[in-house]
């Protein structure tokens, strides 16, 4: 375990000084300081912040942890050369990469909510459950970047794996439920659609947030079902639970494919 | 080190076979590395160089076989990995560290363990390259990084991969130098190069592997009087061509 925070120390040392991350800081504080100067109070902003933390939030994650994973690899082998166990090594580079993406989140979002939000009670809850989707979405997206890039040799693959991901879950994946919900539409498919969610971590993010708004009104008889499992707080947890398994899950998979790997 | 018996060799490879999908890397390799002496490590493109070498580092697990290091076989442990200076061949730290950081997290990672030998480190350091990130550095300067690090834990076996490519002369004679002084105190030193007038000038002894076997293990000098050749170049190319030594 200290091998792994000494590790962390120089992997943090040294992401914090990519540009990437900087820009990815630079990029959300930017969007949401000027959502609050076009106008709105904080819960609208939360609001129009959804999408963006829902699409780029696992994009940057498993983009650039994919590519980072694969730049220290050199580095990794080296660090392997020394009296180091695997893993605490796997440890050290995990952290080294998810806090710092996590840490550009919270600083990137949460400093224009503390210049310009007014205090108010009811902004607290839809904040604290962006921050959390947020937070939950880097560690899974970058738990799915560790393991593709530990599993795949080939660069290309990996990345390609990555980009692959993010599209089907951001985007192919609404798509094809869309599809079954017309296809099966005189069906009772509530409850089907609501365990498909459950697969989905960005789903799960916007499911979370929609629901701490009266949006979910909107959405008719499923959003009434929705509403009765997820509006409750065992719902919640229970969200956030299974957000922590589909990081927990790919993570122990990729240290098992670390532990055993010929480098 | 423990009361090793001096006589027995620092590193034993017994049939030590590796297979990366269909392509066979090692092929029961057999191979003992005296203590205390310069064993040279050739062989053409892909014969199983990298691979034997990352066997004894724990980074390849070998499928049949073992690696025998000071007498006790190594069984997936990190531990041994203390006693090991390693120089691989290219490598690339962390672009937005400085060399001193690096240092500094090596050092930190072996905490507790020997006290460091600075004089490669001072040497690269005196042109105040330590202080600017690696990424600056120039492809030699980064191999002279390279070098301080291997060195810089008095490991009693080094391990070096082609440890003079990028340098220049004068930097490869300090190297080499260096080389000889560890070797003089006791150290075991594994070499891997291309440069044959290298090879002669530093290694008592010679593993030549091709193709993932062993083609010749012992004296240099030896290889040379077998074949009845003049010089290491011809010589190997004489076993390449015969087939054996």
């Amino acid at each position: 375990m200290r091998t792994a925070t000494r590790v962390l120390k120089y992997e943090l040392h040294n992401v914090l000084r990519s540009k990437a991350v900087l820009v990815y800081t630079v990029l959300l504080f930017l969007l949401t300081d000027v959502l609050f100067r076009f106008g709105g109070d904080g819960a609208r902003v939360v609001i129009s912040l959804l999408n963006v933390v829902l699409l780029l939030v696992p994009l940057v994650s498993v983009v650039f942890g994919t590519m980072y994973v694969y730049a220290a690899r050199e580095f990794t082998e080296l660090l392997l050369a020394q009296p180091v166990s695997r893993g605490s090594l796997f440890a050290g580079l995990y952290l080294g990469l998810a806090l710092p993406l996590a840490g550009a989140f919270l600083a990137g979002v949460g400093l224009p909510f503390a210049i310009h939000a007014r205090p108010d009670a009811a902004l607290w809850g839809p904040l604290a459950m962006l921050l959390t989707a947020g937070l939950l979405l880097t560690l899974v997206f970058t738990a799915v970047a560790m393991l593709l890039a530990t599993r795949f040799d080939d660069r290309a693959k990996g990345l390609g794996g990555a980009i692959l991901i993010w599209v089907a879950c951001a985007v192919l994946y609404d798509g094809l439920i869309l599809l079954l919900i017309t296809m099966l539409r005189n069906y009772p498919l509530e409850r089907p659609v609501l365990a498909l969610t459950l697969l989905n971590p960005i789903d799960l993010g916007r499911v979370l947030l929609l629901l701490q708004f009266d949006t979910a009104a909107l959405m008719g008889y499923t959003g009434a079902v929705f509403e009765k499992f997820f509006g409750t707080s065992t719902g919640r947890m229970a969200v956030l639970g299974v957000l922590l398994v589909q990081a927990t899950v790919p993570l122990l998979l990729a240290s098992r494919v670390f532990r055993r790997k010929d480098f | 080190m423990t009361t090793t018996d001096t006589t027995a060799p620092a590193v034993e490879f017994r049939a030590l076979s590796k297979r990366f999908g269909r392509l066979t890397a090692l092929d029961a390799v057999d191979v003992r590395v005296a203590r205390g002496r310069v064993t040279a490590l050739v062989g053409p493109n892909g014969a199983g160089k990298s691979t034997l070498i990352k066997c004894l580092l724990g980074l390849v697990r070998p499928d049949e076989g073992e690696v025998v290091l000071d007498g006790t076989a190594l069984d997936g442990g990190w531990e041994y990995r203390g006693g090991i200076g390693y120089m691989p061949q290219a490598p690339r730290f962390p672009d937005n560290l400085t060399g001193r950081e690096l240092v500094e997290m090596l050092r930190d990672l072996r905490r507790g363990l020997a006290p460091a030998d600075v004089e490669l480190l001072e040497w690269f350091g005196a042109s105040g390259a330590l202080d600017r990130p690696v990424r600056v550095l120039s492809g030699g300067t980064r191999q002279k990084l390279n070098a301080a690090i291997a060195f810089l834990f008095r490991p009693h076996l080094l391990i070096l991969d082609e440890p003079t490519a990028g340098l220049d002369p004068l930097a490869s004679g300090v190297l080499k130098d260096k080389i000889r002084t560890v070797r003089d105190a006791g150290a075991t030193v594994l070499l891997s190069s291309h440069l044959m007038a290298e090879l002669e000038e530093l290694a008592e002894d010679l593993v030549f592997l091709v193709d993932g076997t062993v083609r010749y293990a012992g004296h240099l000098a030896g290889l040379k009087e077998r074949t009845g050749e003049p010089s290491l170049e011809r010589a190997m190319a004489a076993v390449l061509r015969r087939g054996h030594a």
